[in-house]
């Protein structure tokens, strides 16, 4: 027997096998089809959490997706522990180990209970008003110190050995929930012959006909004609029929993001199957059949442990086969709390009585339930839940006060009535209408091509909500293009009556009482709590709601709502459209962070960029660092070496014999036409008309406000032909840039623009070795100074290959840079790498690189420039041509900010002490005297140890920087006050002499 | 996800194929370095930001990489129309009242 509260003939699962679990270590059976919760049920046990704010028992409160309660973790490993799982949901697998949460030391006795007790303290917005003071002390004192009392569920501190998949779909009607209505409009736009996708959140589909015994479909019990329906769909291959699949998000232009859950519910799922798949659907149409929430009653302690939903227990009996105890009582304020009551009795469970807060209701469940025996009180409430890890009475008043009688219960099955699931038409920016007879807000306005059917658009009975939604069907697939129908609609011989019900507080925990009425059992919220939100000032709804939480836990206020809508509306003394509804936003339900990133994590989170020579420096044991999606060859250390020694001798080696340098990452950009150079001369502050080809030329890019935006050398091959190359980083922008202007700015222009960063690889040579090097390679290309002058470039062969060889230097030695084909790149590398050894050169990484180059002097954009620096203020001028009319940022440069005294200049930094390395981004003062805070005049922008100067050397962005020659500055350290001197940017080789050296 | 239609592919596809550049029909002025400070601040500094109609820019990045211009409803997202770079600012616009 699989739990002694399981009836035996009653549920659809009496034949499943038994599925063993664990909760909080304790060893239970259930059955394979339970959810977590029926199996919990069927075994007695109803206390499985505590509340997040006053740490109260809690109990398990619906039967699906809407429960605020029963949250545990479900642990199938070290890596994969799920915290907040809802026990409603999780379905029972053979092994499954769950454990309750936010409790200390055991669930049924937790020390954080103390903050029921204490309670006044932690009234609504008490995290506004009591954490604000000092303000130190919340970083160091209340936040953690709330976080560790309030967190619900604790994060995995594993990554996640889980995979997750991922699939976009195509359908020309998706129907979203697959109870009776949505099963209706599925087959009326599938006998068309359209696409269509049904999904719903549940395993078996039938949704609100899980529980009713009392709908009959063509001629068969409701959940029987489900089955055959989905039997059918899935049958047809324009269908696709998706359980367990929820829709948690409705984007524009009918974008449904849905998440299915593969294998959550199997006990060992085998390593290829994902655990999630995340759905991304564009549909023509949309059909929402997304139902109906039952609410609670609004009374005291109506959050112990065995108190229900109605539908849920009617869920539990009869699709499970549990009774949630033995001997319930009954609060509501519609008929559909009847058919618990009757089903139960039938099942042979004692109800103790109903509670039916309205005066002289009639129809015909009420006299069957009598007719069954069952005590029955109209105009009556509970005012309140005895009983504490479980509800043991219910005491009823008269509902204008009056006499108290005390009756003893084991569970407490309520209903305020239902409220139409308008989570997704809302998300679709549908703006809901509220029914003032009816107290429901209901679809009004579609903004998407979407129709909502059933319970969800208010449509109350059976009948009513199959013929809505068979039409729906039937119209949005001739919509989305279908030619013929030729299907049959169901016929409805028997349905449930559901009626209305109530908004907010019960009698008995209304404006004058200070009683625990809760409103949102996740954030616990009582009515209380919201009266007080209004009264201290809060008018509007989205203000209520932040103030008190309500609505705002993971369940997003699913049954909640409404509730502390009536109750402010009433407080406010308004009707409850004019104080309005909070917006319902996406997710409805926790999307896991697996299902969204899928398999883009690790190295497939981004592209990772390898250059042709990566495997070469590999082997070699280069230490690499990321560039943007780059990987580069920091460094390559000796054995022996770390960086620091590794660096030293890279830059030593260069200038004393040759370094070699993998620059392939470079951007490349050609720039081809009759107006190629009229085109340059646009986008770059440099003149180009005149260079030769032939020649190379440092070229200067800037934005339209006059701020450098990228640099790099540019080499003229033809009258109609320049290789351009950007900073590593900036190409795609770069690229980006040109496009946007030669498209919407320059059309006139005939030029193309084509990106060549991948189609070459390029090989720095550099020091004064550099060409004897490369000569013994070259074939067609004279390497004389006279031929082949510093800036300039050719076209010949190297090794064979083709070459653009371009002379020129970014260390201040005699240099080249040799592009050739990328498959040829690792080729010419090991040749070169071959001659290098015979002078005794050394590759070099990217950290030599920019201490050769911050040698020199010779900026990085991005390092040294941070967008809002001028070519005047990195001392730059020299390359922008005075006698042109227009190039973009020409206008921008000259604005008054722009040239006024005092800006910030680049200059070299040299520390008093030559050993003492800066640090980058450290700030500068003139006094290092002057009170904190101290006036900071610039900042550290490069900075180095140079072997070759014997000393530190450093960039740095400088107010006035020009004019402080000689000056001494101050960086303030934690350790003390640096001295520094003002210097001329080039450290080494002031007079450049070693370009041909 | 928005579905857009490129003017030149004469398709709709997916968001992710394109990127937004900012504000249509703000020229860049033939004679820009003699403008006042007024009128490059217009230029470069001042964007309408409309709620309802917005004219802007977009490009097909990932598709023919054309830049085109876009009638856009920044309250509801959905676009009114696309058309080439370089066509005029259209007059009327289909579906909308004023
Ligand atoms: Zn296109």
């Amino acid at each position: 027997m699989s739990g002694a509260f399981r009836i035996p003939g009653a549920g659809r699962f009496s034949q499943a096998k038994t599925a063993r679990f664990s909760f909080d270590g304790q060893s239970y059976a259930g059955i394979e089809g339970d959810t977590l919760a029926s199996a919990l049920l069927a075994n007695g046990v109803h206390l499985v959490g505590r509340s997040f704010k006053y740490h109260r028992p809690r109990g398990i409160l619906s039967a699906g997706a809407e429960e605020p309660n029963a949250l545990v973790e479900i642990k199938r490993d070290a890596a994969r522990k799920t915290p907040n799982v809802r026990a409603t949901v999780q379905e029972l697998y053979d092994g499954l180990d769950a454990q309750s949460q936010n409790r200390w030391p055991s669930l049924s006795f937790d020390v954080g209970a103390v903050n029921d007790i204490a309670s006044p303290l932690f009234s609504a917005g008490f995290y506004y008003k009591t954490f604000m003071w000092p303000k130190a002390a919340w970083k160091s004192l209340y936040e953690p110190k709330i976080r560790a009392a309030a967190g619900l569920g604790v994060s995995p501190d594993q990554p996640d050995s889980d995979h997750y998949s991922s699939r976009y779909a195509h359908c020309d009607v998706l129907v979203l929930g697959g109870g009776a209505a949505g099963i209706a409009a599925a087959l009326a736009a599938a006998e068309t012959g359209v696409r269509v996708i049904l999904a719903d959140e549940q395993a078996e589909f039938g949704g609100s006909l899980r529980f009713e015994t009392g709908a009959k479909i063509d001629g068969q019990d409701g959940f029987a004609w489900a089955q055959a329906a989905i039997a059918r769909l899935s049958a047809m291959d324009n269908v696709r029929v998706l359980s367990r699949t929820t829709a948690f998000g409705y984007y524009a232009q009918n974008f449904v993001g849905l998440v299915e859950r593969v294998s959550d519910h199997l006990s060992a799922p085998g390593h290829d199957l994902a655990r999630e798949r995340l759905w991304q659907v564009r549909a023509k149409r949309v059909v929402l059949a997304s139902g109906a929430i039952e609410r609670h009653m609004v009374f005291a302690d109506n959050d112990r442990p065995g108190i229900m939903l109605a539908g849920a227990a009617r869920t539990y009996l009869n699709h499970y086969g549990v009774a949630v105890g033995k001997n319930v009582g009954i609060y509501t304020a519609n008929d559909s709390a009847y058919a618990a009551a009757i089903d139960l009795k039938k099942a042979g469970v004692n109800v103790a009585a109903i509670v039916d807060l309205r005066d002289n209701p009639t129809g015909p469940v009420i006299d069957e339930a009598r007719a069954l025996g069952i005590e029955v009180n109209f105009g009556r409430a509970v005012i309140r839940a005895g009983g504490k890890l479980r509800v043991s009475s219910m005491t009823v008043q008269p509902k204008n006060g009056g006499g108290e009688r005390t009756i003893p219960v084991d569970a407490i099955l309520m209903s305020a009535g239902w409220t139409p699931s308008v989570h997704l038409f809302s998300q679709s920016r549908g703006k809901v209408a509220f029914n003032d007879e009816t107290k429901r807000f209901v679809p009004g306005t579609y903004a998407q091509d979407c129709v909502s059917v059933g319970a969800c658009n208010g449509t109350d009975g059976l009948s009513a909500t199959v013929d809505e939604a068979y039409a729906a069907g039937a119209k949005a697939a001739k919509d989305a293009g279908a030619k013929t129908a030729k299907g049959t609609k169901p016929k409805v011989d028997a349905s449930e009556s559901w009626s209305r019900g109530m908004l907010g507080a019960a009698p008995g925990a209304g404006p004058d009482t200070t009683v625990k009425a809760f409103v949102d059992f996740q954030n616990d919220v009582t009515a209380k709590d919201i009266r007080q939100a209004v009264h201290e000032g809060m008018r509007s709804i989205e203000h209520v709601k932040r103030f008190t939480t309500n609505g705002m836990a993971t369940d997003q206020g699913k049954t909640s709502n409404m509730h502390g809508l009536a109750i402010a509306a009433e407080t406010l003394g308004k009707p409850i459209p004019e104080v309005g509804l909070t917006t319902f936003r996406a997710p409805y339900t926790p999307v896991t962070f697996g299902a969204i990133v899928s398999h883009a994590r690790g190295p497939l989170f981004d592209p990772t960029r390898k250059t042709a020579i990566h495997p070469w420096a590999e082997a070699q044991g280069a230490v690499f660092e990321d560039v943007g999606q780059w990987k580069r060859a920091w460094y390559f250390p000796n054995a022996g070496e770390d960086m620091h020694a590794a660096v030293d001798r890279e830059c030593v080696a260069v200038r004393k014999t040759a370094g070699l340098f993998d620059a392939s990452t470079l951007g490349k950009i050609e720039v081809v036409g009759p107006d190629a150079a009229k085109f340059m001369e646009l986008l770059y502050t440099n003149p180009w008309e005149k260079l030769e080809p032939g020649r190379c030329r440092y070229g200067i890019m800037l934005r339209e406000d006059g701020f450098i935006y990228d640099d790099g050398v540019v080499g003229r091959l033809a009258p109609d032909r320049f290789h351009v190359t950007t900073t590593t980083g900036g190409a795609p922008r770069v690229m980006n840039h040109m496009e946007d202007y030669l498209q919407t700015e320059f059309p006139h222009l005939n030029v193309w623009l084509t990106s060549i960063t991948e189609q070459w690889a390029v090989i720095a040579v550099q020091g004064p070795k550099s060409r004897d090097i490369i000569a013994p390679l070259v074939e067609g290309i004279d390497m004389s100074d006279e031929a082949l002058p510093h800036m300039s470039v050719r076209e010949g062969k190297i090794c064979g290959v083709p070459t653009r060889l371009f002379r020129m230097s970014f260390t201040g030695e005699r240099g080249f840079e040799v592009n050739v084909p990328a498959d040829y790149g690792q080729a010419v590398w090991e040749a070169l790498w071959a001659e290098g050894q015979k002078h005794g050169a050394a590759a070099y990484g990217t950290e030599a690189m920019h201490v050769l180059r911050a040698e020199k002097g010779y900026i990085i954009v991005g390092q040294d420039t941070d967008g809002t620096v001028t070519p005047n203020d990195a001392g730059l001028d020299w390359a922008v041509g005075k006698k042109k009319a227009d190039f973009v940022g020409i206008r921008g440069m000259a604005r008054p900010d722009l040239v006024a005294k005092g800006r910030k200049q680049l200059v070299g930094l040299k520390t008093k002490d030559p050993k003492v390395v800066l640090e980058e981004g450290a700030q500068i003062v003139e006094d290092p005297k002057q009170p904190i805070p101290m006036k900071m005049i610039g900042h550290v922008t490069s900075s180095y140890w140079s072997e070759n100067c014997g000393r530190s050397i450093a960039l740095a962005l400088v107010a006035g920087g020009r004019d402080r020659m000689g000056d001494t500055l101050y960086v303030p350290m934690p350790n003390g006050v640096i001295e520094v001197e003002v210097a001329g940017m080039v450290f080494f080789d002031e007079t450049g002499g070693r370009l041909n050296g | 996800m928005l579905l857009i239609r490129c003017p030149y592919c004469e398709e709709e596809r997916p968001e992710l194929e394109f990127r937004n550049a900012g504000e249509a029909h703000i020229a860049r002025s033939a004679n820009i370095a003699g403008e006042t400070d007024d009128d490059f601040e217009k230029f470069f500094f001042i964007r309408s930001n409309p709620k309802g109609i917005i004219y802007e820019r977009w490009r097909h990045m990932h598709g023919c990489a054309r830049f085109f211009n876009a009638v856009r409803d920044t309250v509801t997202d959905k676009f009114v129309m696309t058309y080439k770079a370089g066509e005029p600012k259209p007059s009327k616009l289909p579906g909308v009242a004023k």
